[in-house]
């Protein structure tokens, strides 16, 4: 029972970063219905960025500390909200109206770009380094369970998100425009929503939560390089598909069923090398029954 | 925008092809070419850094000395970025077009799978600085090793859990990308199960970041010790995440622990562990002590690790072979290679046994007061 409660633990921890990363899969395919694949990297690069900002922040605020932690991750989100606006004008804007195959392939363009660039000597490189500790770790014994600390910050980050999600989305004049923009862009337009402001703020909204997903992951696993988004990045997008694609709380449930799955796989002696193949194949197990994904609607495509 | 766009992808394309051109250049014709694959970057960049700098010292020595046969020795590296499928392309390249006599290369068994069949097709020699997995020279008689295999790693660490931490239940937790955490995992477990219980077998995927699940199931065996036959990089996290989980047993491991960023990573976590490697500076011969007044001298103050220790034997070991063949030829390298005995290295005495492996004592280190500690030797 012990184990069964450590696990369910640690399946929350890491499915709680992963659904972070889902929102932000799941709200570009909402106005665009497209993936963007360059949002695993955008993670990347806010791991890095909080790498390179905390010594600064450290001369103004004690690190490690809840108020530096906050600054840095706030700044990092900006930036990141900053990369993923770019990524949308320069790439994605100029192939707008094209078909939806040729958006997806320039996604994975962008991915493989940001990340062998960033491999590159002159950028990051591609060596390991160490993340700083942005809040000091304890761990807390509860009845017979061990929880550091910094899995409850993930948690509480990510559900302190996912509310402030729910209330962008659904009680403000841009989350209003977002919704219009995701149900019919051509009416949205003629309604006089500025589609391009939406879809750049979709972009923005997305990046700086992928950011703030890279950061936890680097406190998770505190060595970051410039591939490290790939495999959050992966499962996510899978997370996001099983809750639904382009549903918000279906991302969040499908993030935290996926880390679930993993960890309880993973536990298994013998079957632990198998943990993504379990894990996978119960996801096509419930995709085979719901196809639409969890909390997603079947639509009929419009032809 | 369009046009503005299209002449900047053609600027970057001509750089890029540009920038392929320049890297071309013949093989030296007044040289002797010797080729080196290593991890300069990516995830096992201390690996690579170190066996360079050492390779590069001892290449730098030669030449000073007069080179080999009246001729200077050029070193040709090539990085591998840390990754599956690049260390094949690369070794390919140094053969087929900077024609190098002979290959020097790679710390990590997997990837010297990768180049040895390559090297041995085409009869050049390889010597690998310090891949364990007994593998590596099975592939042919062309390849051979300057440290120690892993039956014998695995066995001295067994023997370290059983007689000096007097443990009798451990874990075992293994990278299953890894030929050399398979390998090395194997051979512990026969060891250390003849009068011991293995309690739990884990395993996880190099370059994973969340060990929590398996480090859980871990814990509930209840180990007194924990065998993680690793890399570095991934070692930290895992150390860190099972502090995390309340599992504070040592971890023991092998010689893929050293690089020094398990301390920079790991900081606290990996605070008091073992692991057996190939040599410590604070243990050696006359060689040995010269060699890490050399490489101090040159790398403004480093001290060199069991890496760069190998690395520097690799070369020398070769450079011998070269001048007892009197040829570049790949065949009588290799006999000379074949024939070495107590060649005196900076890691200690080296023979070459007749499957092309050293026969060599193991020392076991200790992290202590974020360094490694030298704790004993222990002899085949």
């Amino acid at each position: 029972m012990d184990s069964f409660c450590q696990q369910l633990i640690n399946g929350l921890a890491l499915g709680s970063i992963y659904a972070l990363i889902a929102l932000g899969y799941t709200m570009v395919y909402g106005v665009l219905r497209f993936i963007n694949f360059a949002h695993a990297d955008v993670l990347m690069l806010g791991a890095f960025s909080a790498y390179f900002l905390s010594p600064a922040v450290q001369k103004l605020l004690p690190l490690p500390g809840v108020g530096g932690a906050l600054v840095v991750m706030l700044l990092a989100a900006m930036i990141c909200a900053g990369v993923g606006v770019l990524i949308e004008i320069l790439a994605y804007r100029p192939l707008r109206g094209r078909p939806k195959l040729t958006v997806l392939i320039t996604a994975i363009g962008v991915s493989l770009l940001i990340e062998y660039s960033c491999q590159h000597r002159a950028v990051f490189g591609a060596a390991t380094r160490p993340f700083p500790e942005l809040i000091s770790e304890k761990n807390l014994e509860f009845l017979g369970l061990t929880i550091s600390s910094n899995d409850l910050v993930v948690v509480l980050v990510t559900a302190i998100l996912l509310a402030a999600m729910w209330f962008i989305v659904h009680r403000t004049r841009v989350g209003t425009a977002m919704r219009a923009v995701s149900f019919s862009p051509q009416a949205a337009a003629l309604m006089g929503i500025n589609i391009n402001r939406v879809i750049s703020f979709t972009f923005g909204l997305g990046s700086a939560l992928a950011a703030v997903a890279g950061i936890l992951y680097a406190l998770k696993a505190p060595g970051i390089e410039p591939l490290m988004g790939i495999h959050p990045g992966l499962r996510a997008f899978v997370a996001a598909v099983l809750g639904g694609i382009g549903n918000l709380p279906g991302a969040s449930l499908g993030g935290l069923l996926l880390g679930l799955l993993e960890t309880f796989a993973g536990g298994i002696p013998g079957l632990s090398n198998y943990r993504d193949a379990i894990a996978f194949a119960i996801l096509i197990l419930i995709l085979l029954f719901k196809p639409a994904g969890l909390l997603g609607k079947s639509t009929i495509e419009k032809v | 925008m369009i046009q503005r766009t299209r002449s900047l992808f053609l600027a970057t394309g001509t750089a890029l092809v540009l920038s392929a051109f320049s890297g071309c250049n013949e093989g030296g014709g007044d040289a002797i070419v010797i080729g080196e694959f290593a991890s300069l970057t990516g995830k096992e960049a201390n690996f690579g850094t170190s066996s360079h700098e050492g390779t590069q010292l001892a290449v730098e020595q030669i030449n000073a000395a007069g080179g080999l046969l009246g001729k200077q020795v050029e070193l040709r590296t090539e990085d591998n970025l840390s990754k599956a499928g690049e260390s094949a392309n690369i070794v390919n390249k140094l053969i087929a077009k900077d024609q190098v006599v002979a290959v020097l290369g790679e710390v990590a068994s997997g990837r010297s799978l990768e180049g040895a069949p390559i090297c041995q097709q085409n009869g050049i020699p390889m010597i690998s600085p310090a891949s364990t997995n007994p593998k590596v020279t099975e592939t042919g008689d062309y390849v051979f090793r300057v440290c120690f295999i892993d039956p014998f790693q695995g066995t001295v660490m067994a023997n370290f859990a059983k007689n000096s931490l007097k443990v009798t239940k451990v874990a075992v937790f293994t990278d299953v990308k890894s030929d050399y955490s398979k390998g090395l995992a194997k051979f512990f477990k026969e060891g250390f199960s003849k009068s011991g219980q293995i309690v739990a077998e884990l395993d996880y995927s190099g370059g994973d970041k969340d060990f929590k699940a398996q480090l859980t199931t871990i814990k509930n065996a209840n180990p007194e010790a924990v065998f993680v036959p690793g890399y570095y990089t991934d070692v930290a996290l895992i150390r860190i995440q099972a502090r995390q989980l309340g599992l504070n047993v040592p971890f023991l491991g092998g010689d893929g622990w050293e690089g020094a960023d398990l301390l920079t990573i790991g900081k606290d976590a990996v605070e008091g562990d073992y692991f057996s490697t190939h040599y410590s500076p604070e243990a050696g011969s006359p060689k040995g002590k010269a060699f890490v007044e050399a490489y101090k001298a040159r790398y403004a103050g480093k001290t060199p690790d069991a890496m760069a220790a190998l690395g520097y034997d690799s070369a020398m070991i070769l450079a011998e072979a070269i001048k007892t063949s009197g040829s570049t030829e790949g065949a009588k390298i290799r006999d000379a290679l074949a024939a070495t005995k107590n060649f005196d290295a900076a890691t200690g005495s080296i023979t070459l046994n007749e499957s092309r492996d050293a026969v060599k004592a193991a020392v076991i280190l200790q992290v202590k007061d974020g360094a490694f500690k030298y704790l004993e030797t222990v002899s085949p």
